[in-house]
């Protein structure tokens, strides 16, 4: 009787040993990959871009047979998360990706407010997060320090050199001397950028006349517009999300102000066309890509999008297909799927030809050396106005 | 002069929105002493209501703020009778808890429907006046002017109306009242009706001042109003008005006259000095607690 059971528990620990090491077994022809988006929440078109790229870029090596890492074909499991629109939501969501669902890398979030707090989780776990369009500088630099962080990457260009473009353009393109700034003091992508708008525009001459606040979810700018109007400058940046400018533009317009306004690339989603109407038209921001200045492998991007989505991809689909295009590039450098491997060939990839231009990483900096554009906004389109190198 | 009477205009604007925000918040405190916390959502319905009647049904101003107030007034009363009432008896907290609870469905649901934030057609023309240097556009005046009328007509009815009567009496004692023959039901689901539709009138008329809404913008202007009603004295209807007029006041002249970072912070710390030496708000009355 007692052998009996002894052999019974031997075999049941033999057989929980084998259906464990077959399910090892059969995951080994899987990579698996994690998304972050802000699928709900205040920006939901910008989720929605970066799942539909997400899902195209992955589709794109399965159908293709997969991917082959040090000489052996791999298809690719992509786990999307969905932050919410919430801080808390994507530090958990990238908890749960690394350590339950043991991904191999991270793409997003795409928000700088919510890829900081997930970048700080993906460099304790020591996991690679390259976030596609998270343009503030903090996000690829350690809290405390400012050192640059070791496992976090960004397909995208960052903020100070973005708010020196702007800056530039609308001084030499638009002759401003004086600019007004209004922006969204919670948010840290707004606030990094409108720092480095006035810094460059007052160091090439220029005057910024009134630098105003608002909190995250405000509805009513009509005080800081009323006082705006009262400083009468030449120009009016608002480096905010697209679901804000156009009340801000309105109102300022319901006050007779008729001075251009400028933008960042927060502003390049098809729903800021539809929101605002023809009141956005002839404003610039600058952005990743013009989708109708395009290199051919950004018109190859842009004509499947369109075949599978049924409409232009945004500079969010650009930067998240981009993003796992580097992600692919650092897996065969590394030749093995490996977090510390795939880190190692992230960190140094010395050129890869994206949809969004360009892009050269550096040891010692999780940020691409890259070129961005400026759009205008012209019939309800976004059309290509001019380039600025980095 | 012109930079302050426009600002003053703006501040006039903002406080009707609030003030016919607060109206609900005390009303159900006064009868129910209960804090409707669903109520900021119930206004984001009335923006949503607005914006589904002019896009499908491309009703003129006056009919589709109507409907809106319609529609809202039921759904405040069927969330009352379905969420609240089963709760009366039971400790306060809960009653609380329920409400947050019943606001983030109203959430969830619009969210589930609009996932993305929605363009509201403009049903009022566009123009404003430039008279002096301060530019009027019908809008402001046609919201501040509405709201006004709102309050007089609400001010009316609680005063001068059987309802209204009926209305203060129980909110003065819940068991006795009902015994001298006052339909207590249907006296709480008609100041939820009242409350609600003045909170769907304000979210009407916030979409057509700010035109872009989505499911979570009761959230931030139902906390706004929710401290104007008790900083007004929370329960005292009149009490709500002005508490929802010195929060647009102090809110907007901040930010007119110092750098518009410290508004919030400058603008609550005036209320909690307001509430230090007025702990029952404005017009609020001590109510000895009853043993």
């Amino acid at each position: 009787m007692k052998k009996g059971l002894l052999l019974f528990s031997l075999l049941c620990v033999v057989s929980l040993l084998l259906s464990a090491c077959s399910g090892a077994s059969s995951g080994g022809d899987v990579i698996k990959v994690g998304g972050i988006g802000e699928l709900t929440g205040d920006i939901p078109a910008v989720g929605a871009s970066f799942k539909n790229a997400a899902e195209m870029a992955v589709a794109d090596i399965n159908n293709a047979g997969g991917l082959e890492v040090g000489g052996k074909k791999y298809q690719i499991q992509l786990i999307i998360e969905d932050n919410a629109g919430k801080t808390d939501q994507s530090a958990s969501a990238a908890q749960k990706l690394i350590t339950q669902n043991n991904v191999v890398a991270i793409i997003g979030p795409n928000a700088s407010r919510y890829a900081i707090p997930a970048a700080e989780i993906a460099e304790s776990e020591k996991v690679v997060l390259i976030s596609p369009w998270s343009t503030n500088p903090k996000t690829t630099l350690v809290g405390d320090t400012d050192q640059p962080k070791k496992y976090v990457f960004r397909a995208c260009f960052i903020d100070p050199f973005q708010g020196r473009v702007v800056a530039k353009f609308a001084m030499d393109n638009l002759g401003a001397k004086k600019a007004a700034v209004l922006y969204d003091v919670a948010s840290d992508y707004n606030k990094g950028i409108a720092e480095f708008f006035k810094q460059t525009f007052e160091e090439i001459g220029g005057q910024v006349v009134a630098y105003e606040t608002y909190t995250t979810g405000d509805k009513d700018f009509t005080a800081q517009m009323t006082k705006i109007k009262d400083t009468d400058p030449d120009v009016i940046f608002l480096p905010n999300y697209y679901s804000e400018v156009p009340l801000q533009v309105q109102q300022a317009r319901r006050l007779g102000i008729t001075v251009p306004f400028l933008g960042s690339d927060s502003w390049g989603s098809g729903e800021l066309i539809t929101l605002c109407g023809a009141e956005c038209e002839g404003y610039y921001f600058s952005t990743h890509y013009a989708a109708d200045n395009a290199s051919p492998v950004a018109v190859k991007f842009i004509e499947a999008y369109k075949a599978k989505y049924g409409s232009t991809p945004d500079d969010v689909a650009a930067l998240t297909y981009d993003a796992f295009g580097l992600l692919w590039q650092a897996l065969q450098t590394a030749g093995k799927v490996d977090r510390q491997a795939v880190r190692d060939a992230m960190a140094k990839i010395p050129n890869y030809d994206g949809v969004t231009g360009k892009m050269q990483f550096q040891e010692g900096s999780g940020d691409p050396i890259k070129s961005a554009v400026i759009l205008q906004i012209k019939d309800g389109r976004f059309v290509f106005f001019a380039n600025a190198e980095p | 002069m012109d930079y302050f009477l426009q600002q003053a205009l703006n501040a006039l604007q903002l406080g009707s929105i609030y003030a016919l925000i607060a109206l609900g918040y005390t009303m159900v405190y006064g009868i129910l002493t209960m804090i409707n916390f669903a109520h900021g959502d119930l206004f984001m319905v009335g923006a949503f209501f607005c914006f589904l009647i002019a896009t499908f049904l491309k009703l003129p101003f006056v009919p589709t703020l109507l409907l809106s107030m319609f529609g809202v007034a039921l759904l405040g009363v069927a969330i009352e009778r379905v969420a609240y009432r089963p709760l009366r008896q039971a400790p306060r907290v809960s009653a609380v808890i329920t409400a947050l609870g019943v606001g983030i469905l109203l959430e969830s649901v619009m969210l589930v429907i609009f996932p993305y934030p929605q363009s509201v057609p403009r049903l009022l023309s566009n123009v404003a006046w430039t008279v002096g240097g301060v530019t009027i556009s019908l809008l402001q005046i046609i919201i501040i002017c509405l709201s006004l009328g709102l309050m007089l007509l609400l001010d009316f009815i609680v005063r001068r109306t059987m309802v209204g009567v009926a209305m203060r009496a129980i909110s003065w004692d819940k068991a006795i009242v009902p015994l001298m023959g006052v339909p207590l039901n249907l006296i709480i689901s008609i100041t939820f009706a009242i409350g609600t539709s003045l909170g769907a009138a304000a979210g009407v008329m916030y979409s057509q001042a700010f035109p872009v809404i989505d499911p979570y913008m009761g959230v931030l202007i139902g906390w706004k109003a929710f401290i104007s009603a008790v900083v007004g004295g929370i329960g005292n209807i009149r009490g709500a008005m002005i508490g929802g007029f010195i929060l647009g006041t102090v809110e907007i002249m901040v930010v007119a006259f110092f750098p518009s970072t410290y508004r919030d912070f400058v603008a609550f710390t005036l209320l909690l000095v307001l509430l230090i030496f007025r702990p029952y708000g404005i017009l609020g009355q001590p109510r000895p607690q009853k043993v």
